[in-house]
């Protein structure tokens, strides 16, 4: 067994008034892919961040060892230099330069400042061979996918020499099929000696390309278990995150009975939505569903599937360019046409992306929880604060987000308590239909429980629910039924007892083919 | 201390000021209180340390009533500019335009009134619909076109500066009706017998002192109501006192010149009535969210374009407002008038806390963000300082203020 390449002892790192940090020990073997999991504010980004020199060396105490000398690192170029690259979670790619610009962006290939264009390109194309990418390099980075961008990443990494790659949630934002690849890239570059650490919240990739796995939790190191040991499972390292054992990952729930009779609340026939740049690009087509009061119904897919736009489009045409099809509530045509008349009509969207379409980060959480009703604590156009005020305080308590007042800037939460607030807001909007589109996407273990019993609660209260969400296990744990889509067509419905995640992703996966050739 | 304080007795205190979690001893709500407002006390606290050291250098002459007289008239035009900008600024906004459009309202006044002899209301009238107009169909390309706003107003400031120069031919017209010119030069009547003050500026004084309690008592009674921490008893009459106090002492500097300018009472009416607009109302809290957010507000059903029509709309009847106090006050209408009031506006804005992605501000920053900039200008004026060195200082001013900003943000965290 090869010895340790990185080794980080005793680390404490201190913010203003917290305690990020606390005592954490890393060892990462020579050659190995070493994954860290832990709940969001473990301590994941910030013990990547001190190792990077993000946080330079006498901002932190503690010690790091890289191939068994100690470093000492003043900012990220030192870190690079030794071989160390981190790609962060967002990004960090000019969206308007080349692929192969952006590969040198700060590295170019020059002499005397000009750039030598043709061994740009050439060790571009070599790069791109490298890591798998069939694009040109001279291809603009905004005119290809988040996957593909992924990849232009590690060749930005693998020309800088790198001996330590460090992937800070590197499938958040990708399909399975790129994440697939992505994965696979990451088990080439281990047979070609560089060492990996993987920062995910998905265990399955985990168990499939880590060789050990380190879990944070409240920023100490728990435990490093060895992934290929029989007893490291899925559960075992969630209890290690959570520091409990989970036995039950999602609430109790009674299955609906569906009234005999009752029209639906929410029922959509025939809706098709074009693209908005591309019009004659159908990404919703002719889709008809329903859910009823007091039902749960999940809406699975892969990425591109169609499902965000269904329901962006459907609550006030927010989405793409509208093409037909119509909204009934109880039986009834009703008009959404703007996002005022979705919501008159009881209709709650509760976005993906909330940093970008849920919440105004720079506003309270009292101000960000009543502006969907405001005309609720409000008279004659005048808001009462006092009852603004109230009535947070209210979700604060019974939705238990986390923070000191309800002046607190949303910004300041963290991810599960951020949602909070956004389904705070929906909730305080008093609708009968709540479109969730991925409620519990990037945040932790426990929080996802939380939310998971308010939507419990929500439907035990009559109201029906649309469960948008990417993973499968939680959509079978939550819904009565699950309809599933693939690209932008309706492809399954599956009732609650013959629900697996192989009868799921088989309808996901289906009719894609046909419909690249019937276009 | 006297400047800064015209700025806060108009407007009731900001509700919220005091009410963090129950249970928080007197300190933490006072330092809640602060820590939520920092910019704003910062630069309350640093206008009364501008007062404060002209008055020292100017051996008092900054506050002679006289010149806190002056003082208010010259900087009313810009202050009127500043509320309106800040609202704009707060919606995610900028407006190049109100300089010129000030210069406009001022032709269209003095042509109306002198060359074609009409009454003064009816010109008055008119010019603020002509304000309202060109307001409207900026906020129209802006809102409904979707053409950037610093394009849309970047094109009517050279087309309004243009339009004011037809108009006039070039001229400088004048002189206007006495009851145009008292907009910008005018002071309360003389009523009552002869006392040493002026009575019916006393009489304002009292009124508003009378409210400010109220409206601090009342608020009080409501936080209670709903079991909000309050400030203990003693601090609370400390705080009515040091209020009453303050008001007084600027209504007797008034009352003991020539009274109050009714240009003072238009802008302390705009103060209070905008300052409850942006806190209280739902179109105000529409403007903090289109600024703050603007998808997420979308999809909160705000109906985004509307709102930010009536924020270009509003702004061209103040910069309207504007154009005729300062046409009022030189008592001719100039093609040069109105000269980078925009950037003084916007400069007023920043300094008082607005920020440049919008969704933060308000209107009692506006105003004390311009009053900043007008004290160095008085005080600078009174010490002989050259127009030269009054812009190098006052481009200093705003970097320090949008500087010690930025540093104290990335201080406290991030």
């Amino acid at each position: 067994m090869a010895g340790p390449v990185l080794e980080m002892r005793s680390i404490v790192k201190t913010f203003p008034g917290v305690k990020a940090l606390s005592d954490v020990t890393l060892t990462v073997r020579q050659g190995e892919v070493h994954a860290i999991c832990g709940e969001n504010g473990a301590g994941k980004s910030t013990l990547m961040k001190v190792l990077s020199g993000v946080h330079p060396h006498g901002t932190y105490e503690g010690e790091i060892y890289f191939e068994g000398e100690l470093c000492r690192f003043k900012d990220i170029r030192a870190s690079e230099q030794r071989g160390i690259v981190i790609i962060h979670q967002e990004l960090a790619l000019v969206p308007y330069l080349s692929i192969a610009e952006n590969i040198f962006l700060g590295n170019e290939l020059a002499t005397r400042g000009f750039i030598n264009w043709n061994e740009t390109l050439r060790r571009a194309t070599q790069l791109l061979r490298r890591v798998g990418l069939d694009e040109h390099p001279e291809t603009r980075v905004a005119d290809i996918g988040v996957g593909k961008q992924q990849l232009v990443e590690i060749a930005k990494a693998l020309s800088k020499e790198v001996k330590l790659l460090i992937l800070d949630e590197p499938t958040a934002a990708l399909n399975d099929e790129d994440s697939g690849k992505l994965l696979d890239l990451i088990l080439e570059l281990k047979k070609q000696g560089i060492t990996s650490i993987i920062i995910s919240h998905k265990l399955n990739e985990i168990r499939r390309v880590a060789d050990s796995v380190t879990i944070l939790r409240d920023g100490r190191s728990i435990e490093t278990l060895d992934v290929r040991a029989p007893e490291t499972t899925e559960d075992r390292i969630i209890s290690g995150m959570v520091g409990r054992d989970l036995d039950h990952r999602f609430p109790e729930r009674t299955p609906h009975r569906p009234e005999e009779g009752a029209a639906p609340a929410l029922e959509i026939r025939d809706w098709t939505v074009l693209h908005p740049i591309d019009q004659h690009r159908k990404v919703v087509d002719g889709v008809s569903l329903h859910v009823r009061r007091g039902e749960i119904v999940g809406i699975a897919g892969l990425m591109g599937a169609g499902r965000t736009e269904l329901a962006m489009s459907v609550f006030g045409r927010s989405y793409g360019r509208y093409a037909g099809g119509t909204v009934l509530k109880d039986g009834r045509e009703i008009r959404t046409r703007t996002v005022a008349e979705a919501i008159g009509n009881g209709i709650a969207y509760v976005t993906e992306d909330r940093k970008h379409y849920g919440l105004n980060l720079i506003d309270t959480i009292h101000r960000n929880i009543s502006l969907t009703a405001l005309d609720k604590v409000a008279r004659r156009g005048v808001v009462d604060e006092h009852e603004e005020r109230q009535v947070a305080e209210g979700f604060r308590t019974s939705m238990n987000i986390k923070a000191p007042t309800v002046f607190e800037p949303v910004g300041k939460l963290s991810g599960g308590n951020q949602q909070k607030v956004v389904l705070s807001k929906w909730i305080f909007a008093g609708p009968d239909v709540l479109i969730l589109d991925e409620p519990t996407r990037g945040i932790d273990v426990g929080a996802k429980y939380e939310i998971y019993t308010v939507i419990d609660q929500l439907a035990a209260q009559g109201k029906a629910v649309v469960f948008i969400s990417s993973e499968l296990p939680e959509l079978l744990g939550m819904c009565d039924r699950i309809y599933t889509m693939a690209a932008g067509r309706l492809t399954g419905e599956v009732p609650r007892a013959e629900a697996t995640q192989e009868v799921l992703m088989r309808h996901m996966t289906k009719d894609t083919q046909d419909k690249e050739v019937t276009r | 201390m006297s400047t800064d304080v015209t700025a806060k007795t108009p407007a009731p205190a900001p509700p919220g000021r005091s009410g963090p979690a129950r249970g928080g001893s007197l300190l933490r709500l006072v330092l809640n209180g602060l820590r939520r407002n920092m910019r704003q006390y910062g630069m309350l606290i640093a206008l009364g340390l501008i007062v404060a050291l002209f008055a020292v250098w100017t051996d008092g002459d900054l506050l002679l009533p006289r010149n806190v007289s002056n003082l208010v008239l010259q900087n009313s035009y810009i202050l009127i500019l500043a509320i309106g900008m800040m609202l704009v600024i707060i919606a995610g906004h900028i407006d190049l335009s109100v300089g010129s459009l000030t210069a406009f309202v001022g032709a269209t006044a003095a042509v109306l009134t002198v060359q074609h002899g009409m009454s003064w209301p009816l010109a008055t009238v008119i010019c603020l619909l002509a304000g309202a107009v060109a307001g409207a169909v900026q906020g129209y390309l802006i809102a409904y076109f979707g053409i950037p706003s610093f394009i849309v107003t970047l094109a009517g400031m050279l087309l309004f500066r243009g339009l004011t120069e037809i108009l006039l031919e070039g001229q400088t017209l004048g002189p206007f009706p006495d009851g145009l010119q008292k907009i910008g030069n005018g002071f309360l009547p003389e009523v009552g017998p002869d006392t040493n003050y002026h009575n019916l500026t006393l009489l304002l004084g009292l009124v508003l002192i009378a409210f400010a309690v109220y409206q601090e008592i009342r608020d009080r009674r409501r936080q209670q109501e709903f079991s909000l921490d309050v400030l203990p008893r003693n601090f609370f009459l400390l705080k009515l006192a040091a209020i009453a106090a303050a008001i007084l002492v600027v209504t007797l500097l008034l009352a003991s010149y020539k009274g109050a300018p009714i240009v003072l009472i238009v802008l302390g009416v705009l103060v209070v009535g905008y300052g409850y607009v942006m806190r209280n109302t739902i179109f105000g809290r529409h403007i903090y969210a289109i600024g703050g957010n603007l998808p997420a507000a979308k999809l909160s059903g705000v109906k985004d374009r509307k709102v930010t029509f009536c924020v270009f709309l509003n702004m061209g009847v103040l910069a309207a407002l504007a154009g005729l106090v300062v046409a009022a006050r030189l008592n001719a209408a100039s093609p040069k008038a109105g000269l980078n009031y925009e950037l003084e506006a916007i400069a007023s804005s920043f300094i008082g806390g607005a920020s440049m992605s919008g969704g933060v501000g308000t209107v009692l920053g506006a105003i004390i963000g311009g009053l900043v900039l007008g004290v160095l200008n008085n005080g600078m004026n009174l010490l002989s300082v050259g127009t030269d060195w009054q812009q190098v200082i006052k481009g200093l001013a705003l970097l320090a203020a949008v500087g010690f900003d930025v540093w104290n943000k990335r201080k406290s965290g991030s």
